[in-house]
């Protein structure tokens, strides 16, 4: 009796120190991949920023000239780049969330064929980057294109799309949201999980639909649009593949867009301590747009059940 | 009399209210075709425009149903590109990242949901946090270091990295799944004398096998998707992806909208196919990873 007592809590610890093990060893890759793949090489790059590594592998310390090329204006691309991409940021995330919400909400309503629907507005999004490009620039070709020949016939303005340095950043952001079904899918889940007694409540006050919308959905919906809106600003920042291949940044590095910017000093000028830098600067812009949207989503996101 | 008067009112209101909630569906109706529009003619229309001639693409106003279909263009731009080579070696990067992938993030994340150690919470947040993190932060020293241990125009950059947890995404999703399975069910196991090993693998795999299809079709989309990685990896043509043969294939071909237009098809289709397998559990994954988030 005496002894299965003072055993018992030696074997707890003893299954404590075997689960510790256990634990450890299973996340082991996890754990490696981390500091391989993400601590490592983030450490590496910005001592590689205050460098002036080339491809070729030669380099010395150069301090801050690397900043202070992007920032004095020496590097004539840097706030070029910046400028376009902000432009892009501010114009395709409003538009995405907007237009993936109000999927969303139709989606909501009790309709037939609900799965066809939401299979359907998800498909362009499985597409390959390379090929969404090349469907888009066959779309928006301005003599041959369908999107021209449409406005054509219905007696409409056409425009060059991505082929004119007024048109291509809209034409982009305008693109962007046919690839808009995972933030569309989330707001659906977000609308299915609100409780169907708040809006039988708001009915009973004398509430009609709008009212329902207005004092039920968008505020219950806020933590899905925070969710959404922080996932999309964070992918916006670094869209390429589209400017890449579409618009070889031009027309006039009018779509030169920073991640562009920064794989042509890496890959096309081979200046890898500088690319760093920049890649650098773009870590610290996301980070504090994303810190403002967090600091701002006190006013404006509605927790259930207070914080 | 009253009576009737009330019920001619009280049906002529249903009638109003009958006739606005028919507007609403009509209205909601409207809408999904619109956006249903939106969605399916891109895509329509490159089909249409792979099964035409070149004259027939450049004719005014378009036609919109190719006949006959020219199945030739298929064949043409497979024999002027090896895209049947592109296809093999995308193919064996989807299986070694998609297999990595699998196995190792199930596992990590039964150890980060099931299993009690030392640090488990902060690495947690560290890998969440590592999210957030642009790719260009650590694309220029991976590059560096796979060409410094002499890796590079190979595909050990594109495939062995999935080998270490497969993204903290997945680890994530799989470990949100972990979470709704009951513990009862391992810790009676556990005192049956079962390994923390033999739990998972006779105990949570096959019970979430639906979590780990939507990982590996997330990991097939990403790693057949992928341009940036293999851009920079790979420098001989011989080893292209079907992402990077399609994007020199316009380089060559860029006039050439039928062939393009067919080669991108050909691109597409592997994707297509997986995602109508497994779109019942891939949409359903997404979904999770929003509602926690």
């Amino acid at each position: 009796m005496q002894a299965g007592i003072a055993a018992l809590p030696k074997r707890g610890s003893l299954i404590r120190a075997r689960e510790n093990r256990a634990g450890w060893l299973l996340a082991a890759p996890a754990i490696l991949g981390f500091l391989l793949f993400v601590l490592g090489p983030m450490i590496a790059s910005l001592w590689y920023s205050f460098t002036n590594l080339s491809i070729s592998g030669k380099w010395s310390f150069v301090g801050l000239a690397n900043y202070q090329n992007m920032f004095s204006g020496v590097d004539i691309y840097f706030y070029h780049a910046l400028g376009v991409t902000a432009q892009y940021v501010a114009m395709s995330v409003p538009l995405k969330i907007a237009y993936a919400f109000l999927l969303a909400m139709l989606l909501n309503q009790p309709v037939r064929g609900k799965s066809i629907f939401r299979t359907i507005f998800y498909l362009p999004t499985i597409v390959p980057g390379v090929a969404i490009s090349m469907i888009w620039m066959w779309l928006l070709n301005p003599d041959l294109g369908l999107v021209n020949e449409l406005l054509r016939a219905a007696g409409l303005p056409v425009s060059k799309w991505i082929y004119a340095k007024e048109s291509v950043i809209p034409s982009l952001s305008f693109m962007s949201i046919w690839t808009t079904g995972t933030i569309t899918v989330v707001f659906l889940a977000g609308l299915q999980d609100i409780p169907r007694h708040l809006y039988e409540a708001t009915s009973l006050d004398g509430g009609g639909a709008w009212s329902r919308f207005r004092h039920v959905t968008v505020p219950l919906m806020t933590p899905t649009i925070f969710f959404n809106l922080c996932t999309t600003l964070i992918g916006s920042f670094q869209v390429f593949a589209e400017a890449y291949i579409m618009t070889g940044g031009g027309p006039d590095n009018a779509s030169l867009f920073y991640v562009f910017y920064l794989y042509r000093e890496a890959f096309t000028y081979t200046r890898m301590g500088s690319a760093c830098a920049i890649a650098w600067v773009l870590f610290m812009i996301i980070m504090a747009v994303t810190v403002l949207v967090f600091k701002t989503s006190d006013r404006w996101v509605f927790y259930e059940g207070g914080r | 009399m009253v009576t009737t008067v009330k019920t001619a009112r009280i049906s002529k209101a249903a009638a109003i209210a009958r006739t606005r909630k028919t507007a609403w569906s009509v209205c909601v109706y409207a809408l999904l075709l619109v956006g249903a529009a939106f969605s399916l003619l891109p895509l329509y229309w490159l089909a249409r425009s792979s099964l035409m001639s070149m004259s027939q693409i450049f004719r005014l106003p378009p036609i919109w149903i190719p006949s006959p279909p020219r199945w030739s263009n298929y064949t043409k731009a497979f024999s002027v590109v090896p895209f049947g080579r592109y296809y093999l070696n995308s193919g064996l990067i989807v299986l070694g990242t998609v297999s990595g992938t699998v196995i190792t993030s199930s596992l990590c994340a039964y150890a980060f949901a099931r299993l009690r150690w030392k640090g488990r919470d902060t690495i947690f947040a560290c890998l969440i946090a590592s999210m957030m993190l642009p790719f260009a932060v650590t694309m220029i020293p991976l590059f560096v270091g796979w060409s410094r241990l002499g890796f590079s125009n190979t595909y050990v950059p594109l495939i062995l990295p999935a080998w270490f947890g497969g993204g903290a995404y997945n680890i994530f999703l799989l470990r949100q799944f972990y979470m709704t399975i009951p513990r009862e069910l391992d810790e009676s196991a556990f005192v049956d004398g079962a390994g923390y090993f033999t739990i998972y693998t006779r105990i949570l795999m096959p019970l979430t096998r639906p979590a780990l299809i939507v990982v590996g079709i997330f990991a097939f989309m990403g790693s057949w998707n992928d341009f940036l990685g293999p851009l920079i990896y790979l420098s001989s043509s011989s080893k292209y992806t079907v992402s990077l043969g399609l994007r020199m294939f316009q380089g060559m071909y860029n006039a050439e909208w039928h062939l393009m237009m067919a080669a991108s098809a050909a691109a597409l289709l592997p994707v297509i196919v997986v995602y109508f397998i497994g779109q019942r559990y891939f949409i359903e994954g997404i979904a999770l990873t929003g509602i926690k988030g």
